[in-house]
């Protein structure tokens, strides 16, 4: 469900949103997911605001719609557990072209298909405008604990690396003629799933070396992030504040 | 597995959140005793290991294909507490920066796909290994165990998130007993894959196998298992569990279609707007045979959470007696 794709979702172009700094960008993001995730399902109108506010971000962005469509595939297999939603949900009935279907349920795929599909595309406005480095850099300035963003930036730094080398492995594998149809098959993915750990745990090992004699002591040094300005942070916060008041309406008019 | 925006109320994903980050915490803390100023580089390239040990699609029958989950794996072979942090960082990194998984639905999924599989995943696989031979098929068997039944905690703990979270009113028997009997499925693919790997790192470096550190190599050396007998022997699992949930299924025969019946139920329209927010009752509401259902969620879900506290006491334990410069140098 949420493999293939190590190549990040970034898309290179010059816009406001690319330019504007991580950090605020993030909070920005969380302030909309969070304010779509806690409006209540019954206030329709509020989603469809939401949609031209992402909608907008987007043109802002410069993202073809097509290309956030494509994108928010990644969410399919919810989607198709959300239109399972009214036949087997509980509760009064209602019949559509025949079928009976719970009216709950329907409220329920309707929230769920709502809210993923909104937050998902939030997330792939950050993605397509933010490279990955940037978006460290960005939970870096929002003083998330130090160790934790020194272990995703080494990942980052080697997951192209070692996903080239898985890349490698299948190639090797597909030249000589391995095309398996059954789990029983599996072994030589397995081994090689298994080879791949040790010449990454190795590689961690010689980064771990060649940082000592560079004078590791134990401590990262700390990421150069530049300072998000006044600006970026109210651009932030217009945003973060259309969604909010859009989930308060909601809240109040029900 | 990356559930999306919206698919558990707020409450739920708050303490789910708030579980999951102290949990990662404490592994932080562990993990640092564990490694030392090695754990930066070794974590992060590991970490970037599970991120492509999850595009490793494997076929499972006649085409389709299943990919690995990694959490079992990762607690196994690095230790449960690096092996959480791992995959923590994997998923949060999938939701940031590749779309993957909603940023609200951090907290539930950090808690299904890393803590709980690594953590969980881990004590079953130490409580195997008390019974199964000090060999490299002991300890392949053991990972087996271990990987496929973290696959079906994830969908146990799932479902009573549900119970919880519920945005629509779907029993919890129904989504457990769906839940569990879809991933006893696609946990034994994640169970053989699994073992093999880590057939495949002891018959290279069995040193880097932190679950089978207390094996040297002439008991490594003993005999290998061939996938078949896996295969085998994952299916007879499967078979076993599959009974003893149809169990559960025939004492509670037609719940489903009695509920259909019932419209009673739901609650009035007006307090629909409360009902999304916080902790709704929809779960309870919805459930056709209440004492029953509250029953088995509370003997699976503390059966996970004895799985899970297991993994982390086994994880403090390690600490003490592991000597943190043991792993060779090589390069």
């Amino acid at each position: 469900m949420g493999a293939g794709h190590s190549h990040a979702l970034y898309v290179h172009e010059h816009s406001p949103v690319h330019r504007l700094a991580p950090e605020a960008k993030i909070v920005a993001v969380f302030g909309i997911v969070a304010s779509i995730a806690i409006t209540p399902r019954q206030a329709v109108w509020a989603f469809g605001l939401y949609a031209i506010v992402v909608a907008g971000l987007a043109t802002i962005s410069r993202l073809s719609p097509g290309f956030v469509a494509l994108r928010l595939l990644a969410i399919a297999p919810f989607v198709l557990f959300a239109f399972f939603i009214p036949f087997i949900a509980t509760g009064e009935t209602t019949e559509i072209g025949g079928v009976s279907v719970s009216v709950e349920g329907l409220w329920g795929m309707w929230n769920v298909l709502a809210k993923a599909t909104l937050g998902a595309s939030v997330s792939i406005v950050l993605t397509a405008t933010t490279e990955v480095p940037d978006i460290i850099r960005g939970l870096s300035a929002l003083r998330i604990p130090a160790l934790f963003i020194a272990i995703a930036t080494f990942m980052v730094r080697y997951l192209e690396l070692i996903v080239d080398e898985l890349g490698r492995m299948r190639m090797a594998m597909s030249s000589r003629g391995y095309d398996p149809r059954w789990i029983s098959q599996a072994r030589p993915i397995a081994s090689s799933a298994g080879a791949l750990f040790v010449r990454s745990y190795e590689r961690g090992e010689r980064v771990h070396a060649a940082m000592l004699s560079r004078g590791f002591n134990g401590a990262m040094p700390a990421l150069d992030h530049g300072r998000a300005d006044a600006g970026e942070w109210a651009a932030a916060f217009v945003v973060t504040a259309c969604a909010a008041l859009i989930s308060a309406i909601a809240f109040l008019t029900l | 597995m990356h559930a999306p925006d919206g698919f558990l109320n707020a409450g739920t994903a708050m303490a789910t959140g708030a579980l999951s980050m102290g949990t990662v915490t404490m592994a932080l803390r562990q993990a640092k005793h564990q490694l030392q100023d090695k754990l930066v580089p070794l974590a992060g390239i590991t970490a970037a290991f599970v991120f492509a040990a999850q595009m490793f699609n494997f076929p499972v029958a006649a085409g389709t294909t299943g990919h690995l989950l990694g959490g079992a794996l990762a607690a196994i072979l690095l230790g449960p507490s690096v092996g959480a942090i791992v995959v923590t960082i994997v998923v949060i990194i999938q939701a940031l920066a590749f779309a993957d998984g909603g940023l609200t639905a951090l907290g539930y999924n950090v808690l299904n796909m890393a803590v709980i599989p690594a953590y969980g995943g881990y004590a079953v696989f130490r409580l195997c290994r008390r019974g199964f031979p000090k060999t490299t098929g002991g300890v392949m068997s053991a990972v087996g165990l271990a990987g496929w039944s973290s696959v079906v905690m994830s969908s146990v703990a799932f479902s009573i998130e549900w119970l919880f979270g519920a945005t629509a009113p779907v029993a919890f028997d129904d989504v457990l007993f769906a839940m569990v009997g879809v991933h006893i499925l696609i946990g034994t693919g994640e169970g053989v894959i699994s073992a093999l790997a880590v057939g495949a790192v002891l018959a290279s470096r069995p040193d880097l196998v932190h679950g089978a550190s207390d094996l040297d190599r002439r008991q490594l050396a003993d005999t290998r298992v061939t996938t078949r007998t896996f295969v085998i022997g994952g299916i007879l699992v499967s078979l076993v569990f599959a009974a003893v949930v149809s169990q559960f299924a025939v004492d509670n025969p037609d719940g489903l279609e009695r509920v259909a019946q019932d419209t009673g139920i739901v609650s009035s329209a007006s307090d629909h707007a409360l009902a999304d927010s916080l902790f709704a009752d929809y779960a309870t509401g919805g459930i056709a045979n209440e004492s029953l259902s509250l029953a088995v969620a509370g003997v699976v879900g503390a059966l996970v959470t004895l799985a899970v506290a297991a993994g982390i006491l086994l994880a403090m334990r390690d600490k003490r007696g592991r000597d943190p410069t043991h792993t060779t140098m090589n390069g």
